[in-house]
């Protein structure tokens, strides 16, 4: 409840500060709407309550009661600050670390930061996709190879590339119930190094080879072993499980989809990577932590994916995925990356008592999927249609678009199916499209194509994007939204702390 | 399980004759040919606004032509279309601002799907046969030698003759979807693809797998149309975007077709070069000795499916060889010959009749029901049960799959996996595809849920007493609107729903074993049973992929009907001396697909003795003499319950198969003690005959007392259910082509010799009096 008041008061706030007018959400508390916008909420209200089911958003905007629970649903939830260790293309300087060695060194770099004390944080949640299996709870491992006292809890949570974000909604659920304080979410990725299998016949013999009681039963089993197709390693599967599609295949023909062309998609990367390093020149990307590498010979303090190629290079490149007709090449796709992110989350009572200035508020959020082979990575606009339309809010409310750019096919497409009647009254169930979102707003500090885009650290390096470029922008709402394999999405709406 | 008929034996050899089971598959490029070349290039310039079957726009120098007939939802190779392409073709050759041709189709799912039967079967003899082929070849010639590139962009069924124009263009580019597909269905037909599709496949494919598609008409899909080198360039389909998928697709393949077309008006295609190990292989594979070989091999293969009773695969082989052997210009010679032999041939008009036939019983000509089935309980998890819920689990409806024990359960369980496991090995599903289908399932012991079904099918052991009691149990349980159907091959339905609470409800499902492989559905409609039950029951039938068809409740319905009147005669002919090895060669040689003694052992004796019981009680004399019911109790009480048990007419054992089998000793033993005098010696000749006409009569029988609505369903119910010779045609379609009044006179002669089971039906009689035909 109290959350719910501070989130109007929040917005009453905005419309007052912000001449574009903010459609509130029509709750049984707003008397002040129309009879005609009330006839318009009812079916509103009732996908709100289908949504609730699933997604279980963090603000108690909605009327149903179901959210007003005894847990203390809704309080403020507030973000402190986020930091990164510089993205690395694989198979560069961290290739001889393992993957906790960077979350740890996120986590390291996340106290100096905030200058909080290690006891201080209740709780870490850490998203990841490929899991080193020797340490498949890595958030824990993380904290302890980071000195954090032995009672501070960790668990590690998975949905391909929106993993952190999943990090950044649990810990924000563990505020916003009440159940923490102050909760570190996080992420990270190492592909540098992924666990190669023996084939499942060789597994097999190999498991049981470990209970045979007798030598003759062993012997046995290792004659079966002798085969050359038992010593043919397997890699962990890139495609789509559910559709056998690599995602690149999928991302080609989403841009064919939407009439997306080669040169729009060369031209955005272009944009990403020439804003990738503006950003980084003028010292926006401060959220970078450097990191000593054991051995090197100079600290790693920058990302390395980013490179502005001219046109022209680009446009020579063959397609990566569909040959020969496709348009999606390695210039468009977003690369390998090693990487990890963290990010302190707070109750507003707590950052007050520990005399910290929060960033920004992390409000509303969503996750949502869509046929996983044709609509694989429409995820974001999924996902902000059905936000906006929660919070009550349209694109020109937004002063701060962070998207998760996997590939330049894939933004583009997203880009024109929020602006299509057609889309949104076939697929998103409106009555016209969302909106084009004005470029001059979106990822304008570059983004994954440029940056990097390592899996489980992206979505804490999205929300502290954003809230930084709030800050640095002076302006107050942000729209962070983001795909993901499985055919999914995420958006979360950021307020900038005041 | 009665119905348990069918062997996987016979359904291998329905596989090689049946008809493709793509709906718009089997129609030839035969319209192509009506209009000669020379006539159009006289006419006057095409009117490009006027087209009614083609949609022609340019995009930068590429014209686009896309096939688009009108009032049809796919392309045929129609009189109309091909009236329009050829001087349409003669334009753009000429017209300097085009510089290359796209050709593709604007309809979704239909490149070409062949063309019309119809044309086919109005040529009048053999000539015109001969220049249909002729002209075709000419049409695919001139495509061939287009100096301007021309890409087929292909999207859906391009089979026949439209695959015969797709593979005289220079550049193919196909969608990876589940609609496309390539192949020549003409064998199916007893044709062989006479637009220069013998020719090109030759040349374009190793020998074996050219003869492969000839041979055996299947369909390739997209994927390995690529591998075999069919098609050279595959777009994988997109999704809904800015417009619905399928337009979408149709742009997209359009867009890159244009492009490659534009590339190849300044480069010309180059195939990739085969690899050492490749080159190594058709140098192997194109010395004579080889060929030979492979020509033999095939040879061998064909006599050994066919008994060498269709012309069709003969003909390809020789037209191959010939073309093999002494170049194109004879292959082509040969190939315009050969399909003008074979459109004259009985055979083929006999498969064109059941390729009409099963399009027809694949229609719903009896409407919708009131409430579509969408919950379906099977009950009994046997060979019947699950196979009966292996064809719908993935067609939509929701399954309970309900036995008494678990062990029963997992048994049918496994026997649906292992299937599905099976399409997944042949990529016919992907994994994630198999995952869903199987969730549609659900094995239980008990009736829970059974409230929510539309209808129930129960499948459980053929007993009366017991049917009527499983009757009874779920009537308690089901809604008023479901509906009861019985899997039964011979118990009357009417006597299964005596005591129902709702008679009108009640209904037969015959299905025949194997299920997943079996296309019939016998549909058996009671006096008491509603027209919306048979609508639901034909409307599930259908969507399980069934060919139906809807007969009477007498006794043994229609299938069962005929087999155990031509049984009947076997059982005589071996009471008589004969050995169940010389009634098996002779029906085989006729054409069917298992020797007639060998089905009782598949069928099981036990099952037989049952239905020989009961329907002796009905039919008396006619059927047999009370001798034919003892000597079944006698051969079940001996334990020769046929292959089931090991032991039957013949012995079972692991590793012997087929003619290898031994006669069983014991039967040899059993039968003389029911010896009867044999009236003359009994040759190949009679065998087939007396079987034989015993099979026709009833057929004629059957519909002269409405068992059975039309020839059609009779001549599709003993091709698809009791494998009667697919190039006669089924019973109907052979009394007319061997004419009535003769199966009379036949009959009237061995009526003489045997006595009354032998007398013609009246009907018979009667359309031999006034010389009338089945199908007019």
């Amino acid at each position: 409840m109290a959350f719910r008041c501070s989130f109007q008061k929040g917005l009453i706030h905005l419309r007052q500060s912000n001449t574009s007018s903010i459609r509130l959400v029509t709750t049984k508390t707003t008397a002040s709407a129309s009879s005609s916008t009330q006839k318009q909420s009812q079916p509103s209200g009732q996908q709100q309550q289908q949504q609730q089911r699933t997604s279980s958003p963090t603000t108690g905007t909605s009327s149903s009661n179901k959210t007003k629970s005894l847990k203390g649903l809704g309080r403020d939830v507030v973000f402190i600050d986020g930091v990164r260790t510089p993205f690395l293309t694989s198979f560069t300087s961290y290739k001889d670390l393992m993957g906790y060695h960077l979350a740890r060194h996120a986590l390291l770099g996340l106290i100096k930061r905030t200058k909080i004390d290690k006891s201080t944080p209740e709780y870490c949640v850490m998203g990841t996709v490929i899991q080193e299996v020797k340490t498949s709870n890595v958030a824990r491992e993380a904290l302890l190879s980071a000195g954090f006292p032995e009672n501070i809890p960790g668990h590690t949570v998975t949905m391909a590339c929106i993993s952190s974000n999943v990090a950044l909604a649990s810990a924000a659920n563990n505020i916003a119930t009440g159940l923490n304080e102050a909760v570190i979410a996080g992420g990270v990725e190492y592909m540098s190094d992924v666990p190669i299998r023996y084939p499942r016949s060789m597994r097999k013999l190999m498991l049981s080879l470990n209970r045979a009681k007798s030598t003759p039963q062993r012997l046995g089993l290792i004659t079966k072993m002798l085969s050359l197709k038992n010593f043919t390693p397997e890699a962990p599967a890139i495609a789509e499980f559910s559709t056998g599609e690599i995602m690149g295949q999928s991302a080609d023909r989403l841009a064919a989809a939407f009439n997306v062309t080669r040169r729009e998609q060369d031209e955005y990367a272009q944009r990403s990577h020439k804003l990738a390093q503006e950003a980084a020149e003028k010292g926006h990307l401060d959220d970078i932590v450097p990191m000593h590498i054991p051995g090197a010979e100079d600290v790693v303090s920058r990302d390395n994916g980013v490179r502005v190629s001219t046109l022209e290079q680009m446009s020579k490149l063959k397609p990566a995925f569909v040959k020969p007709h496709g348009t999606v090449t390695a210039a468009s796709s977003s690369f390998i990356t090693d990487g990890a992110s963290a990010s302190l989350i707070t109750s507003v009572e707590k950052a007050k008592e520990l005399g910290l200035k929060p960033k920004a508020y992390l409000r509303r959020y969503i996750f949502t999927s869509q046929d996983p082979k044709d609509q694989l990575l429409l995820g974001p606009t999924y996902a902000t249609a059905k936000l906006l339309e929660q919070a009550g809010l349209t694109l020109n409310d937004i002063d701060v678009f962070e998207f998760h750019e996997a590939f330049a096919g894939q933004i583009l497409a997203n880009l024109k199916a929020l602006n299509s009647d057609y889309f949104a009254q076939k697929y998103l169930n409106r009555s016209s499209k969302v909106g084009e979102i004005p470029l001059e707003k979106f990822n304008v500090w570059g983004g994954s194509l440029s940056l990097g885009h390592p899996f489980g650290a992206t979505g804490v390096r999205l929300v502290t994007t954003a809230a930084n470029r709030l800050i640095k922008e002076n302006k107050r709402l942000a729209l962070v939204a983001a795909c993901a394999a499985g055919g999914q999405g995420h958006a979360m709406l950021v307020e900038r702390y005041q | 399980m009665a119905s348990a008929i069918f062997t996987t034996f016979l359904c291998r050899q329905q596989r090689f004759l049946t008809l493709t089971r793509s709906p718009v598959a089997t129609q030839l490029w035969t319209r192509l040919a009506s209009t000669s070349v020379q006539q159009q290039t006289a006419n006057k310039p095409v009117n490009l606004q006027q087209l009614k079957n083609l949609k022609v726009d340019y995009q930068d120098d590429i014209a686009v032509v896309q096939f688009n007939q009108e009032n049809s939802k796919v392309n045929t190779l129609s009189k109309g279309m091909m009236d329009e392409f050829v001087p349409l073709f003669e334009q753009l050759q000429n017209d300097d601002k085009v510089k290359g041709i796209v050709v593709m189709s604007a309809k979704p799912g239909s490149f070409i799907a062949g063309a019309d039967i119809n044309m086919l079967e109005s040529a009048k003899n053999r000539d015109e046969l001969f220049k249909i082929s002729r002209n075709g070849q000419d049409i695919m010639h001139q495509i061939e030698q287009s100096r301007k590139p021309i890409v087929a962009a292909i999207a859906g069924s391009c089979l026949g003759g439209g695959f015969e124009v797709a593979l005289a263009c220079h550049y193919r580019i196909a969608m990876n979807d589940k609609r496309t597909g390539f192949g020549v269905p003409e064998i199916k037909l007893g044709l062989l693809p006479g637009a220069g599709g013998t020719q090109r496949l030759v040349q374009k494919l190793s020998l074996p797998d050219a003869l492969d598609l000839v041979l055996t008409g299947k369909e390739v899909k997209t994927k390995k149309a690529k591998s075999l080198g069919l098609v050279d360039a595959v777009v994988e389909p997109i999704g809904p975007g800015l417009q619905a998928a399928e337009e979408k697709n149709i742009d997209y393949l359009r867009s890159v077709a244009v492009q490659k077309a534009k590339e190849l008006t300044f480069k010309k295609h180059v195939k990739p070069q085969p690899g050492l190990l490749e080159n190594i292989k058709s140098k192997i594979m194109s010395t004579s000795y080889v060929q030979n070989y492979i020509f033999e091999q095939a040879k061998k293969k064909v006599m050994s499916q066919t008994q060498g009773l269709y012309p069709a695969p003969l003909k390809i082989l020789d037209v191959i060889k010939q073309t093999v052997e002494s170049g194109s210009k004879v292959g082509y010679n040969a190939e315009a010959e050969g399909f003008a032999d074979l459109g004259a041939t009985s055979e083929s008009k006999a498969l064109i009749s059941l390729f009409h036939g099963r399009t027809e019983c694949k229609k719903n000509k009896y409407g919708k029901p009131e409430r579509e089935v969408k919950n379906i309980a099977v009950i009994g998890a046997g060979l019947m049960g699950a196979g009966v819920a292996h064809v719908s689990i993935d067609k939509g409806f929701n399954v309970i799959l309900r036995d008494q024990t678990t062990k029963a359960l997992s048994r049918g369980y496994s026997q649906i996996t292992k299937g599905y496991q099976g399409y997944v090995k042949r990529k016919r599903l992907t994994n994630a595809e198999y995952d869903r289908i199987l969730a549609n399932l659900e094995c239980q012991t008990t009736f829970d849920n059974l409230e929510k079904c539309d209808m129930v099918i129960e499948a459980v052991f053929e007993d009366l007493g017991l049917k009527q009691k499983v009757l009874a149990e779920i009537e308690q349980r089901i809604p008023e609107h479901c509906v009861f159907a019985s899997n039964t091959s011979a118990l009357p339905i009417h006597k299964i729903a005596a005591n129902s609470k709702r008679p009108e409800k009640v209904i037969g499902m015959h299905y025949f074993s194997p299920v997943d492989k079996m296309e019939l559905l016998e549909i058996v409609r009671a006096k008491q049973t509603s027209d919306d039950t048979v609508r639901s029951a034909v409307s599930v039938g259908l969507k399980q992929g069934k060919v139906v068809i809807v007969v009477g409740d007498g006794p043994g319905f229609y299938t069962t009907r005929l087999l155990m009147f031509a049984g009947a005669e076997v059982f005589r002919l071996l009471q008589e001396g004969a050995s169940p090895k010389d009634i098996d060669k002779a029906t085989k040689k006729f054409g069917f697909p298992v020797g007639s003694a060998t089905l009782f052992d598949e069928v099981g004796i036990d099952v037989a003795a049952h239905i020989a019981r009961d329907m002796q009680a009905v039919f008396g004399d006619r059927l047999a003499d009370k001798s034919m019911p003892a000597l079944f109790q006698d051969l079940v009480s001996n334990n020769l319950h046929g292959r089931k048990t090991g032991q039957g007419l013949y012995i079972y054992q692991a590793g012997v198969k087929g003619g290898d089998r031994e006669v069983n000793p014991k039967f040899t033993e059993l039968i003389k003690n029911y010896a009867a005098e044999a009236k003359e010696q009994i040759t190949t000749e009679t065998i087939q005959w007396r079987t034989g006409l015993r099979f026709l009569n009833e057929a004629a029988r059957c519909l002269e007392e409405k068992i059975i609505t039309s020839p059609t369903d009779g001549d599709i119910g003993a091709v698809f259910g009791l494998g009667f010779p697919p190039m006669k045609g089924g019973p109907f379609r052979f009394m007319d082509t061997y004419g009535v009044s003769k199966i009379v006179d036949l009959m009237n002669s061995y009526r003489s010799k045997y006595g009354e089971r032998f007398a013609p039906t009246q009907l018979l009689v009667d359309m031999a009096k006034e010389d009338k035909k089945f199908y007019s």
